[in-house]
């Protein structure tokens, strides 16, 4: 900026002016130093709260409470186990069935939808985001579950429940509700995110690449795979990465329809339980301190799994962009 | 403006400060359904209401024992010992009867016929298709479909699981050692759900499935609930008569603490799933004036709601126990200054 300098000093209303602007200026500097400290120093509270009401939980049973299975509050005796691998198979299964559909989703809107529909299905898809999860629960459990129950499950009992190896994933009674049903429902609830920011990135492709590749005689598929997604990689992975934090902490949703059962079974038709949906459905009742911290420590557990998947998207998106630089 | 605004405001303060207050108490699904009747009856009657929130008898121990609210239920009686030392006292209520609520189509309330070994059995996952030789026994001119039985528990802690496992423990030693008897325990198969509610609504979801719930709920939601054979070797439906035969030999002036369990009882006709539902009181209750309100209310119930339990299926306590129960509120409940809570002649 040009300084002005004059032979006469400034007047006494310019003075004023400028310690008002700079008192507005060092006020905005500090409030916004502050909320940004206070985001900083909630995250440290509630890690230092987890930590805190975990503790005899985590000095009672040591390292054993994330390989026990059991989970009996009668006798006090607490494992992860169950609601742990009930998590991550949740969410992994709901990134195999979602993660396939999103990208399906994405590659229409993108390149083969006609143009009179591309509006309507991206608010569609929007929408979709904007429904409540208890509703999804409610949804899972009134009709989906029923539906399952009666139709896809028994077909898959039938079929693939005889095969020699993977028979043993789809066995059991079918109750409707379980890890299938879970997983379903957690890839609906994830579909927009992934969706919505996979087709962002396509659509920052630039024409010319495309047009180039068309004009060389390629397929739209070729272009897809060959062009667009490695052009887009680091994106589409962190929109997966966003779709997985939001899976593993779903609460309402999964709690209606994974059947409350502390025990790990081979088939992914069989009830189950998560963390989430341990806390929600047990913390109002849990009687006695070993408890109520067993399920802190839960909380404490999924918090770290979280901070796990978050750090290791960062890092291969940080190594992606590398190469990308090379 | 401001004016009309003031005077909405005292008008709407001076309205809540009117209102008696409700009885605040919470626990067991299992007397729900007549707690609430009982409620309506007494609100219309006193202008008091009650507050109940069907928690499952766990949260109801929790909640009395945080002192959160003025009364907790449970099924599963506390023993001497926890009594004295949280300083409550427990006496019984109601009693009512357990029934398996079973999903087949085609299949009605009252014609599939269960022992306690087999149910065991479903509920361990050792039987599980309803066509078994062992429930076909038990069936013969039944014509039971090839499906899987999906079983239907609580998740949470619950008097009625208590109950239901005591009955199990007695009748099937496998049971008995593997798995026990408790508010919660560790299923070894099926899925749970939240409250004797919660159990209804699944089980009438789930096809080909079993659970188990207090017998009003099988009344009011139109469950197809199953016969049982009793300690005696007799066929049993599920009806106030039979509830009522299990009591009958129930010595609850030898019971200290009113610590009894009424399952597996003998009796031609006794249901052997049945058990009394409890009051848990404090014995120096910080809020002396509310827990008298209660009491009053309890007492009203015993004195006028014998017919609206049976409506409901449920067997009020007969009038010696009662008589008990109120020596025991005279003598064990005080008020902040020591003096007896509870008036005889109130």
């Amino acid at each position: 900026m040009a300084n002005i300098t004059l032979d006469d000093p400034l007047p006494v209303n310019a003075q004023d002016q400028g310690r008002r602007q700079r008192l507005q200026d060092s006020f905005f500097r500090s409030s916004t130093l502050f909320f940004a400290l206070m985001v900083l120093l909630l995250l440290g509270g509630v890690i230092i709260a987890l930590i805190f009401g975990a503790w005899p939980a985590l000095r009672t049973f040591g390292f054993g409470f994330l390989t026990t299975e059991v989970w009996n509050p009668v006798t006090d005796r607490f494992g992860a186990l169950a609601p742990v691998y009930g998590t991550i198979i949740t969410s992994l299964l709901a990134m195999i069935i979602g993660v396939p559909v999103s990208f399906g989703i994405a590659v229409f809107i993108t390149e083969l939808c006609p143009a009179v529909l591309k509006r309507p299905l991206g608010i569609a898809i929007e929408l979709l985001a904007g429904i409540p999860s208890i509703i999804y629960g409610i949804w899972g459990l009134f009709v989906l579950a029923p539906f399952l129950q009666l139709t896809v499950q028994p077909f898959l009992i039938a079929t693939i429940g005889h095969a020699p190896v993977i028979g043993r994933l789809f066995a059991g009674p079918p109750y409707g509700i379980g890890v299938l049903t879970a997983s379903i429902i957690l890839a609906i609830m994830v579909l927009p995110f992934i969706t919505s920011i996979t087709r962002d990135v396509f659509e920052t492709v630039p024409p010319m690449l495309k047009e180039s590749a068309y004009g060389l005689g390629a397929t739209t598929t070729e272009v897809v795979w060959n062009v667009v997604l490695p052009y887009t990689r680091v994106g589409v992975i962190g929109a997966v990465m966003l779709g997985l934090g939001r899976a593993l902490g779903e609460t309402m949703a999964v709690t209606f329809v994974i059947g409350n059962a502390h025990r790990i079974a081979a088939s992914i038709l069989a009830p189950g339980t998560t963390i989430s949906a341990t806390i929600a459905n047990e913390f109002t009742e849990a009687v006695g301190d070993l408890y109520t911290s067993s399920l802190i420590a839960l909380g404490l557990i999924l918090f770290v799994i979280t901070f796990i998947v978050l750090a290791f998207a960062k890092l291969l998106l940080m190594r992606l962009e590398r190469q990308v630089k090379k | 403006m401001k004016r009309i605004l003031a005077m909405a405001l005292f008008a709407a303060l001076a309205w809540t400060s009117a209102q008696a207050a409700d009885i605040s108490g919470a626990g067991a699904t299992f007397p729900y359904p007549i707690y609430a009747k009982w409620a309506d009856a007494y609100k219309k009657v006193t202008g008091v209401g009650l507050n109940y929130q069907s928690i499952g008898s766990g949260g109801g121990i929790k909640q009395i024992k945080a002192k959160t609210v003025t009364f907790g239920a449970s099924d599963k009686p506390l023993k001497l010992d926890e009594l004295e030392a949280s300083g409550l006292i427990q006496f019984p209520m109601i009693m009512g009867g357990i029934v398996p609520v079973v999903n087949l189509p085609g299949i009605q309330p009252g014609q599939l016929t269960l022992d306690g070994q087999t149910l065991a059995d479903i509920f361990q996952g050792t039987v599980t298709s309803w066509d078994d030789p062992k429930i076909k026994a038990l069936n013969p001119g039944v014509d039971l479909p090839s499906k899987a039985i999906a079983v239907v528990h609580r998740s949470d802690g619950s008097g009625t699981t208590f109950l239901f496992t005591t009955y199990l423990s007695q009748a099937s030693s496998d049971w008995s050692g593997k798995i026990g008897a408790n508010s919660a325990v560790e299923w070894p198969v099926g899925i749970g759900a939240k409250g004797n509610e919660g159990v209804a609504n699944m089980g009438k979801q789930t096809d080909g499935s079993i659970g188990y719930v207090e017998y009003a709920y099988a009344k009011q939601n139109n469950l197809t609930y199953t016969k049982m054979i009793n300690k005696d070797g007799k066929v049993v439906e599920p009806s106030i008569k039979a509830f009522q035969a299990a009591a009958a030999g129930a010595d609850w002036a030898g019971a200290p603490g009113f610590y009894l369990i009424l399952t597996n009882q003998p009796g031609a006709d006794s249901w052997p799933i049945s058990g009394a539902s409890f009051i848990l009181v404090y014995k120096h209750p910080i809020d002396p004036p509310a827990t008298l309100t209660a009491l009053k209310f309890f007492d009203w119930a015993y004195k006028n709601g014998g017919d609206m339990a049976q409506e409901l299926a449920y067997v009020p306590m007969p009038a010696n126990v009662v008589d008990l129960v109120r020596q025991t509120w005279a003598s064990s409940i005080k008020d902040s200054i020591g003096k007896q809570l509870w008036q005889a002649d109130q």
